[in-house]
């Protein structure tokens, strides 16, 4: 190792030592936990297990689209409750929870070079109302009633009205104070990752040193601390609309002959506070997926990141401009034709800087090192289907394309790629990646290979076809196809196979479970640094990393997190917590 | 916007929230006075302020809930019409934020009776003193719009939006 030339030393940011909580007792140590790695993983655990229940909901829901009148216990009620319980567990259950609870809470401390979280009590609080959340959600399933059929989306004034299901039952209570929860418990995690990466970084670590996936999850955090206090507010306004009878949302309305007590409310206003939440959210799970699938190229293409400055100002100005474009979903609840090109202009000038981020993915990859490895392979699907899904959404970010589009499955394959299988793939990726250094084992590659095939094309071929179906103009959120006339033979066969499709691909990740437990025990030895990658978590003196993380000292940083293959050196790869130079660094001045 | 509509009927402002906000201002002064007593290092000085903004804020809480009982007793419940539902869930809002502040001002004075280490205590005075202005600040803010000032301001978005 080459001695420390005053050139390399970097100006310390004095960090202080931390007094870490320590554990007791069992119960202390794996159930009510403080350390970030431990809440990590029940985060991701409980995501998990809530997304199978999504999935199975996917499932159904495509027996009944692919098989009508096959199965009579879906009735067009239950289909409405699957559609609604499915998009929200999702969005908000398993991607937001799964990116920024899980990956979040082990990624951070590590990769700053933190001990933990910089307030861990109310990080394990955060867990644990999160937890409570997802029980409250799924205890709609059994309460008189059933879950709210409303749509992921909510709309008021049917929401909370008789004849959609749960509207006047328990469903949409549950529903609202489920996500209140969330909100209240994501917030205490949210301020946590937050003020970790301000304040918690080690010796040397600045800012333009994090790693994009500190970036993307760094970023995604602000985003939501902004976005959710405007989906909170419209849940407790319908709360009180739908318990206590007062009309924030509700107009005067007739139901069934009757007038209601409702009066002066306005349905519009809801719109706006909930896609002034609904679109910042699909970039809060996108961002992570950015900034992770950054490090994923690079590492397994053992090359610095194209651009690393352009990469970290491209998410936060993405972050800043998903706030303007909200109203891009309203374009159908009627606006000023000026608002609608506001509108437009906005969301497609954020295909500007995204553009430059797969721009220079591409160029990272380009002339590297390339390992097919698991992770790779899922980086590299993950570009393909994101600018499958990015160019799709440029169609409808234009008001004359999506007013016909709107409501079709042309919208449900759009946001299916871009949000749902994009991000998705991402987590596989960056699962297979970091498992090693969760466990110590590697996943088994036979089975990750098989699970990789069957999920991209899969999801492909479930996914691909819904944008001719809707260019066909075939509905969303109908359960009863049949008797249309878009709905000609091939079409019923296109469905049928879509059905069949979706079950493959979720049988796939019956098997990724199964590697991920079997793996646990079975898999083989990692080592510290299996892929040879320069971040600080692959430097820990244990793996799994112990309690505080670093053992005795906090790793001191010398350089950016991409010194990949640099002419010279010895190694393809300089860890950032390797003093010295040892030849042409590509890290921006 | 929908103030314009008929179906919106401004309730009439209680006198008694001008007393609160007087006292809410207060409040905010004897922060500012524990906060700069705080970096002086003048423990007494800082009890004194932790103490009587607590008391200011707790008054005004007492306030507000007065001023919901004088609204409901005059027939201005929360559901009677969107003015009131908003009346009521902005001023509750604010409400809440106080009491979450009387829990870590709470804290904070606790800490300044039984001998936080200096440093310590300053941070969590100054905190204090930052979260106090800016519920000040947003009590302001809600109050002109309940009041009607904002009329104006509202007239030149709706002009921008439609
Ligand atoms: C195996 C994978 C999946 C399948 C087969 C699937 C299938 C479906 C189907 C059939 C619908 C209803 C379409 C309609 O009738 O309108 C739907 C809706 C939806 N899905 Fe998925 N999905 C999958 C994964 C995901 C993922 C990963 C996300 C995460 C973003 C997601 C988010 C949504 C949302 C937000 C809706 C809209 C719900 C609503 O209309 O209220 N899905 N999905
Ligand atoms: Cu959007």
């Amino acid at each position: 190792m080459v001695d420390i030339t005053p050139a390399d030393a970097v100006p310390p940011a004095e960090v202080a030592e931390m007094e870490l909580y320590h554990p007791h007792s069992w119960w202390t140590k794996y159930v009510f936990s403080q350390d970030a790695k431990v809440i990590a993983i029940q985060y991701s655990a409980t995501a998990t297990a809530i997304g199978m229940v999504a999935l199975v909901l996917s499932w159904l829901m495509r027996l009944q689209l692919g098989f009508p009148g096959t199965f009579d216990f879906i009735t067009p009620e239950a289909y409405y409750q699957f559609i609604t319980m499915h998009g929200m567990i999702m969005v908000i259950y398993l991607l937001t929870a799964l990116f920024l609870g899980g990956f979040g809470n082990y990624l951070i401390p590590l990769m700053v070079g933190a001990r933990d979280m910089v307030f861990p009590y109310v990080n394990m609080l955060s867990y644990w109302i999160y937890l409570l959340a997802v029980l409250v959600l799924v205890s709609s399933f059994f309460a008189p009633g059933g879950p709210t059929g409303a749509g992921w989306t909510l709309y008021p004034p049917q929401a909370i009205m008789t004849g959609t299901p749960g509207g006047q039952d328990w469903g949409i209570i549950l529903m609202l104070v489920s996500l209140i929860l969330f909100i209240i418990g994501f917030t205490m995690g949210g301020l946590n990752y937050v003020v970790t990466v301000l304040q918690g970084r080690t010796r040397g670590m600045t800012l333009m040193r994090l790693p994009l996936t500190v970036w993307g999850i760094f970023t995604a955090t602000v985003m939501a601390l902004l976005a959710f206090p405007a989906l909170f507010v419209a849940c407790v306004m319908m709360l009180l609309d739908r318990a206590l009878g007062t009309s924030f949302f509700m107009p005067a309305i007739v139901e069934m002959g009757e007038q209601l007590q409702h009066g002066g409310g306005s349905p519009i206003l809801f719109q706006h506070l909930f896609w002034f939440f609904g679109h910042p959210e699909v970039y809060i799970v996108a961002l992570p997926a950015f900034g992770i699938v950054s490090d994923l190229i690079s590492t397994h293409a053992r090359k610095n990141i194209f651009g690393y400055r352009m990469m970290v100002w491209a998410i936060v100005g993405i972050g800043a401009l998903s706030f303007v474009v909200w109203a891009h979903h309203m374009y159908v609840s009627g606006m000023h034709p000026y608002f609608g090109f506001f509108f437009a202009t906005t969301t497609l000038i954020i295909a500007v800087p995204t553009a430059i981020k797969v721009y220079n993915w591409v160029l990272t990859l380009w002339r590297g090192d390339i390992h097919l490895t698991i992770p790779m392979l899922f980086a590299l699907a993950f570009i393909v289907t994101f600018v499958n899904g990015g160019l799709t959404g440029l169609f409808l970010g234009n008001v004359v394309v999506d007013v016909p589009l709107s409501d079709t499955m042309f919208v449900v394959a759009h946001f299916h790629m871009v949000m749902g299988v994009a991000p998705i793939i991402v987590i596989f990726g960056a699962i297979y990646h970091w498992y090693p250094k969760v466990t110590g084992r590697m996943l088994n590659e036979t089975l990750g290979r098989f699970h990789f095939w069957v999920t991209f094309l899969g999801a492909y071929l479930i996914f691909f076809p819904m944008h001719y179906l809707g260019l066909m103009g075939v509905p969303r959120r109908y359960n009863e196809l049949t008797d249309m006339t878009v709905m000609t033979e091939s079409a019923h066969h296109l469905n049928s196979f879509i059905s069949i499709m979706a079950f493959i691909v979720g049988f796939a990740q019956i098997v990724f479970l199964f590697n991920l437990i079997w793996s646990i025990r079975h898999g083989r030895e990692a080592g510290g640094n299996p892929w040879r990658a320069t971040t600080l978590e692959w430097q820990t003196a244990e793996t799994p990393p112990g309690h505080g993380n670093f053992g005795k000292d906090l790793p001191i940083v010398y350089r950016w997190a991409y010194d990949y293959s640099v002419p010279g050196a010895k190694e393809d790869f300089i860890p950032q917590n390797v003093p010295g130079s040892f030849g042409p660094s590509r890290e921006p001045a | 916007m929908r103030m314009a509509l008929s179906d919106w009927q401004p309730l009439p402002i209680p006198p008694l929230l001008w007393l609160n906000t007087g006292v809410l201002v207060l409040s905010s002064i004897a922060m500012q006075c524990a906060s700069l007593a705080a970096r002086k290092g003048q423990v007494d000085m800082v009890r004194l302020g932790l103490a009587s903004a607590g008391l200011t804020a707790l008054a005004f809480l007492v306030g507000q809930l007065m001023a919901w009982r004088e609204l409901s007793a005059d027939g201005y419940f929360l559901a009677s019409n969107p003015a009131n539902s908003f009346f009521y869930l902005l001023t509750g809002m604010h409400g809440l934020h106080i009491l979450g502040g009387l829990v870590g001002l709470g804290r904070t004075t606790v800490g300044a009776w039984n001998g936080a280490r200096p440093q310590r205590l300053r941070l969590s005075v100054e905190l204090c003193a930052m979260y106090w202005h800016f519920l000040l600040f947003v009590w302001l803010a809600i109050f002109a719009l309940l009041a009607g000032w904002a009329s104006t301001l509202i007239d030149i978005c709706r002009g921008l939006l439609t």
